[in-house]
């Protein structure tokens, strides 16, 4: 019996030290560290940091580039998970409930799913590269071309400070929606289809199928979506960073806190102050994170 | 006989909606494939054009100058070793946290689990410095610092065990615990029913969550960035990144595209081939 415990014992340890190790190494001791060397002057590879307590977070808050980031991240928090969400609903729905009598998934819904989901599994350096040709800003670009071959002007979708921010969005958007296609049809999927059925026999329509029927059943999927999109938005860093112009620009129209957070570390050497805009975006997070439980607090619909 | 109408008025606008959004999905890939094949002035020209000859050599260009071939090999090697790291110590992890009950088990799942929660932009300045000083570690040292492969794959597994653990620690606990019990009394050890009873009994929740890994490690950006700078080193997004940028490049257009269509297209196939896994893998998560 005690050799059993004593086996017991050894198998739990065994089998959990390399994990745990690897985690407080690599996971935990860096972000107690962060908050640590957010508090201190640190520069450079060689010179010691000095104790300088809140000295970064007072400096920060007179920096007008990471305040511009972090508007970003903001607008980028409330813009790309609806603009995601709203489409990404419209297409579940009209793919598995659009069909015949508003009920049944329409023919080429498969092929319809395999595409739109397929940018998701792209890397965001691709993407992000892709985009960068497509967005051109002469007639070689895939969008100008067509856009001047009209007549047009060429519009500076990377080198307008006004426009930089939605090329940005878009791009997003873009590498997003498929995903949660294929979420939300998953959860439409749960859903048991006599529901709509019963809806269609009293007459529902197809709109009122989707606000009355639909929209109320998934909503906790459409809250997870949220909270997904949400902490996506708050860690936006290879988009911006590999295809708008200097990286973040122009003119800082584009940058968000990641961005500057890795600027002011590897470019600019400053790993103190770095640390404290980490130390920043942190607290973004959690905030966002709990608003979002907050929030979701909401009665669930049995079935 | 009502059934079998042809496609309504309504039919028509839903293909119409759908048309649209694939449109908008394949054209500007199939226009970065069609500008892999172009010359430099067919690219400069009318974005629209098709190209006269095809020229095949820019895919040489970017596999041999753009060093594409020797990025994706390194990808390669640093995924299948961080993959399946990830895969082993994390079931492993998940597996005692989920069945085995002893005191101090809440607080390191909760430790875990909490790693879901931090951006990573937190930790960025100190990771950097932890991997350097791993370097100056006696005899191993070499192996685990800065720019090495290894030291890549420990930080890549270390940062994919809390969606890991908490995902495979949910499935685990799902499992019938009947059959373990049987193998127990029969005198199987723990490790054994771990490895020939458990581990089987969990493979689709182990292959969802080998192909989110795989997927998430392959497109990894960030760690690399910071940690493997040596450009002997570097994996494919570092030099799909790169290339744009045109630093040390040459700016040549054609052989960009040729290797952006020589990254998009193994993932292309392999999606093709596996989409139905690769979709339940990524969205598993998000269901649970």
């Amino acid at each position: 019996m005690l050799f059993n415990r004593y086996r017991r014992g050894l198998f739990i340890t065994s089998f959990l030290a390399a994990p745990v190790i690897l985690y407080l190494v690599y996971v935990i001791s860096p972000y107690v560290q962060a908050f640590y060397i957010a508090m201190t002057d640190w520069r450079g590879v060689s010179a010691t940091p000095n104790f300088i307590g809140l000295e970064n977070f007072q400096r920060l808050l007179g920096d007008s580039v990471f305040w511009k980031a972090v508007t970003h991240n903001i607008a980028l928090l409330v813009l790309l998970p609806v603009i995601t969400i709203v489409i990404a609903l419209f297409f579940a729905f009209l793919l598995n409930v659009g069909g015949r009598q508003g009920v049944s998934g329409i023919p080429g819904s498969g092929f319809y799913r395999v595409v739109f989901f397929f940018p998701q599994v792209l890397a965001v350096t691709i993407v992000a590269v892709l985009f960068q040709q497509v967005f051109r800003p002469d007639g070689s670009g895939m969008l100008n071309g067509p856009l001047m071959g009209l007549g047009l002007n060429p519009v500076g979708f990377l080198s307008d400070p006004d426009v930089a921010f939605w090329s940005v969005l878009g791009v997003l958007v873009w590498q997003a929606v498929g995903f949660y296609v294929v979420l939300f049809s998953a959860g439409l999927a749960s859903i048991p289809k006599d529901m709509f059925e019963a809806a269609q026999i009293d007459g529902a329509n197809r709109i009122t199928l989707f606000f009355r029927v639909t929209l109320p059943l998934l909503w906790d999927t459409v809250q997870v979506a949220w909270v997904y999109l949400g902490i996506l938005a708050m860690d936006v860093f290879a988009i911006v960073w590999v295809m708008t112009d200097q990286q973040g620009g122009p003119d800082w129209s584009t940058t968000v806190m990641a961005a500057e957070i890795y600027r002011n570390a590897f470019e600019y050497f400053r790993f103190g102050y770095a640390s404290a805009l980490g130390v920043v975006m942190f607290f973004f997070t959690v905030g966002f994170a709990v608003l979002s439980l907050r929030l979701s607090r909401r009665e669930r619909i049995e079935y | 006989m009502e059934r079998k109408r042809r496609l309504g008025p309504m039919g028509v606008l839903t293909h119409a909606a759908l048309g649209i959004w694939t449109l908008l999905v394949t054209v500007p890939i199939v226009w970065t494939f069609l500008a892999s094949v172009k010359s430099e002035d067919e690219i400069f020209g009318d974005a629209w054009s098709l190209p006269a000859t095809l020229q095949w050599d820019n895919f040489a260009r970017a596999w041999e100058q753009a060093r594409i071939g020797q990025y994706m090999l390194n990808s390669l090697v640093v995924v299948s070793f961080s993959t399946f790291g990830t895969m082993l110590v994390g079931s492993m992890a998940a597996y005692v946290l989920a069945r085995y009950p002893f005191r101090g088990n809440r607080a390191i799942y909760m430790l875990f689990v909490s790693g879901l929660a931090f951006p990573f932009f937190l930790a960025l300045t100190p990771l950097f410095f932890v991997v350097q000083n791993m370097g100056n570690v006696p005899v191993i040292g070499q192996f685990i610092g800065l720019n090495t492969y290894a030291g890549a794959v420990l930080v890549y597994i270390a940062y994919s065990m809390p969606f890991t653990v908490f995902f495979l620690a949910a499935f685990f606990r799902t499992l019938p615990t009947a059959v373990a019990e049987a193998a127990m009394v029969d005198g199987a050890s723990h490790t054994r029913v771990f490895f020939q009873i458990m581990l089987p009994m969990a493979k689709p929740g182990i292959i969802s969550i080998t192909i989110f890994n795989i997927l998430g490690q392959w497109n990894q950006y960030q760690i690399p960035l910071i940690l493997l700078q040596d450009r002997e080193k570097w994996v494919l997004t570092q030099g799909i990144a790169d290339i744009s940028t045109a630093a040390g490049y040459d700016a040549d257009w054609a052989a960009l595209f040729a290797a952006l269509t020589l990254a998009i297209l193994p993932m292309l196939v392999v999606y093709t081939v596996f989409q139905r896994q690769i979709q339940s893998g990524l969205t598993a998560g998000a269901l649970k």
